[in-house]
């Protein structure tokens, strides 16, 4: 069985690429990796577009290798690996929206991301006028006596994020589920493009507000990559604290609001409570609740002082002191384990298909987990566990975030315990020539994927994947054959990003 | 479960003054919401939040104003589901071009008298977002904005002193924004 290593001997290595290697392939390479990926032996990290060429970044399951093949398309097309690898399919689409490159042999040519609202067609390719009357987005069929459709969004009932949610029902049961996403397209890679750094990285940290610091660490990385630029420890450390203190916050809201979509209010009483005293410490120690454009390129734009530790120490102490109550009643409460346990199955095989990351892969058996691998410090000095279940269902996504508030927990005390001195910020220099950088982190939502090239100080292209990518098409799996009333209950157990993916 | 509601109902409300909050400045705020609210609204004042393309931040502190911090149902003003139900629509994001038609027609669902408040620095003008192929730019490009909370995003505090300061225009100026019937 061919390793990653031996495909890369088959494609032209591009110099200036860090850390992972990229190699430009011809077309019977890329079909290879397509179908490798199909077999299951590689997953899909990304694939994503330039003018006139597309890139795939990979990973081997086994040794963590990551590479990523480029693929020069003269003709505007290239072979489409999601004919034989779904999960890549609306990534093609997508390509194809924003490039008007097109993946040949892709059984769903609809757009995705594009509308028929921007006035143009492939924005960020060779720009062409947009059609003045489009056809309308026919929805796929499902067809069978008695079927209904529930038609949802974009603008929903709650305070979320819009997309649109076609559902076929027999009854109560859901028969398909189809989302429509694109709605808060808002061209932030059209935006990147010839932006410095600075302005790339205001951008990086609202691509999905929830995931600011991941955003702006995963794009930080990259750029440190690509120019070879080493942090200071202790903004390496420090950064680390910023994304457990982020990630601790969105699933202490996160499993009270699931809770609360099984009308049990409780529950979200209490863990917002607790949300609130960890953004309020946050505040107090980087100056905004969500930390946002406190990590910059080069390490940490604000530095944590005495005051500010207290505040995240007292806020932890806090919370580890009543989380054990909460986790007591959601175990205890019968009536909401009614709702949570067996709903909304994302099976083992989906999840390793689709490489999904974060609680939805590890509530599936799978345990990847981009802190332990590839890796990247601090975290291979500190102590601590990835959890991993088998049942994928709401009350697996709901255990994996519970343990995880508990390691988040740990990793915030074993850094402020060993925080070092020293400086925080180092000047990130212009470089000659272009250079290419890549950063895979773990956010709270699962992997975030940064790649980009650098010319002369500026950014010639970035590329940001959301780990939504990967999450919203198992939600449509998820949802079969529940009913329509468990829908908010699963979609809430996911949590996926509408503006992560939509870019 | 019991044991847990038994420690609320003995450890009392948690709207204590927090450590890095002007607790005079909450009691303040909260006693003139409520006599600005009511005499415009009676007692409640219902809010349809759209994000019409954030990044999600601001739905995220939107959020928090329901936090037994904050409570901000305690003022009577309530999120809704609907716009049929609606005084106030709550407007995140720079607008979208893909969103634009979905606010539009929000906006139209919604009974007069109604007010528009655009939420976070996106909403004013784009933001970082603006000069995109994909981006409108502000809230009031597409529908009237009656009030801007500035912030990216603006804290909680923010956005209950930005209504404060909406109740005390309306109540002076009257029916100010009846848009639709003339």
């Amino acid at each position: 069985m061919p390793s990653l290593i031996d495909l890369m001997l088959e494609g032209r290595k591009v110099q200036q690429h860090s850390p992972w290697p990229r190699v430009v392939v011809d077309t019977s390479v890329w079909s290879f990796a397509a179908s490798e990926l199909a077999q299951g032996r590689w997953s899909l990290l990304g694939l994503w577009g330039e003018p006139s060429t597309v890139h795939m970044a990979i990973m081997d399951g086994d040794s963590a290798e990551i590479a990523v093949i480029s693929l020069d398309c003269p003709d505007r097309a290239y072979p489409s690996v999601g004919k034989h690898h779904p999960p890549a399919l609306r990534l093609e689409r997508t390509v194809n929206d924003l490039f008007g490159l097109a993946a040949q042999g892709l059984p769903d040519s609809r757009p995705w991301l594009d509308h028929n609202c921007w006035g143009v067609r492939f924005p960020l390719g060779d720009r062409i006028d947009a059609p003045t009357e489009a056809a309308p987005y026919r929805f796929l069929a499902a067809e069978g006596d008695g079927l209904h459709q529930i038609a949802v969004g974009p603008v929903h009932a709650g305070i979320i994020e819009p997309g649109h949610f076609r559902f076929t029902a027999s009854g109560e049961t859901v028969v398909r589920l189809e989302q429509r996403l694109g709605y808060t397209h808002k061209g932030i890679e059209g935006l990147m493009r010839g932006a410095g750094v600075e302005r790339a990285a205001q951008l990086a940290g609202r691509i999905s507000g929830d995931s600011t610091v991941a955003y702006c660490y995963a794009f930080s990385k990259a750029v440190e990559a690509a120019l070879q630029l080493a942090v200071p420890e202790r903004a390496v450390w420090l950064r680390a604290l910023l994304a457990e203190l982020e990630r601790l916050a969105n699933h202490l809201g996160d499993i009270g609001a699931i809770c609360n979509d099984a009308s049990f209010g409780l529950m979200q009483a209490h863990c917002n409570v607790l949300r609130e005293d960890v953004l309020r410490a946050a505040n107090a120690a980087f100056g905004h609740r969500l930390m946002r454009d406190v990590i910059v390129p080069g390490g940490l734009g604000r530095d944590l002082d005495e005051n500010g530790r207290a505040a995240i120490r007292t806020a932890l102490d806090k919370v580890r002191a009543r989380f054990p109550a909460l986790v007591e009643l959601y175990d205890n409460t019968a009536s909401l384990q009614d709702r949570t346990v067996g709903t909304g199955i994302v099976t083992a095989a989906l999840a390793r298909q689709y490489a999904v990351g974060g609680y939805v892969g590890r509530a599936s058996g799978r345990a990847f987990d981009a802190r332990r691998s590839p890796g990247y410090p601090p975290y291979d000095d500190l102590r601590f566990e990835v959890p991993v279940l088998d049942e994928g269902d709401v009350n697996a996504r709901i255990w994996i975030r519970i343990r995880e508030v508990e390691q988040s927990l740990s990793l915030a005390n074993q850094i402020l315990d060993r925080l070092p001195g020293g400086p925080l910020l180092v000047p990130v220099a212009s470089a000659a020539g272009p250079r290419e950088g890549m950063a895979l982190i773990e956010g709270f939502r699962g992997d975030i994927m940064v790649w980009l090239r650098l010319d002369s100080g500026r950014i010639d292209r970035c590329h940001l994947r959301d780990p939504s990518w990967f999450q919203w098409p198992l939600l449509e799996a998820a949802i079969e054959d529940n009913i329509v009333a468990d829908f908010p209950l699963c979609n809430k157990s996911f949590n996926c990003s509408y503006s992560g993916q939509d870019l | 479960m019991r044991k847990l509601l038994f420690q609320s109902f003995f450890q009392g409300p948690l709207t204590e003054p927090a450590p890095t909050l002007d607790q005079t400045a909450v009691e303040e705020l909260a006693a003139a919401l409520q006599r600005a609210a009511r005499r415009r609204l009676g007692r409640s004042l219902s809010i349809r939040e759209i994000d019409a393309g954030s990044c999600n931040g601001c739905e995220l502190e939107i959020h928090a104003l329901s936090n037994a911090y904050y409570d901000v149902e305690r003022f009577g003003i309530r999120f809704v589901a609907s716009p049929r139900h609606a005084d106030v629509l709550m407007v995140t994001g720079p607008v979208t071009k893909n969103m634009r038609d979905a606010l539009e027609r929000t906006y139209h669902a919604t009974p007069d008298p109604k007010w528009v408040v655009a939420l976070g620095d996106c909403a004013r003008d784009g933001g970082c977002f603006a000069g995109s192929y994909a981006v409108v730019g502000g809230v009031s490009q597409v529908v009237p904005v009656d009030l801007h909370i500035p912030g990216c995003p603006p804290p909680p505090l923010a956005i209950l002193q930005g209504l404060l300061a909406l109740l005390d225009r309306t109540a002076k100026n009257g029916a100010s924004t009846v848009r639709e019937s003339h």
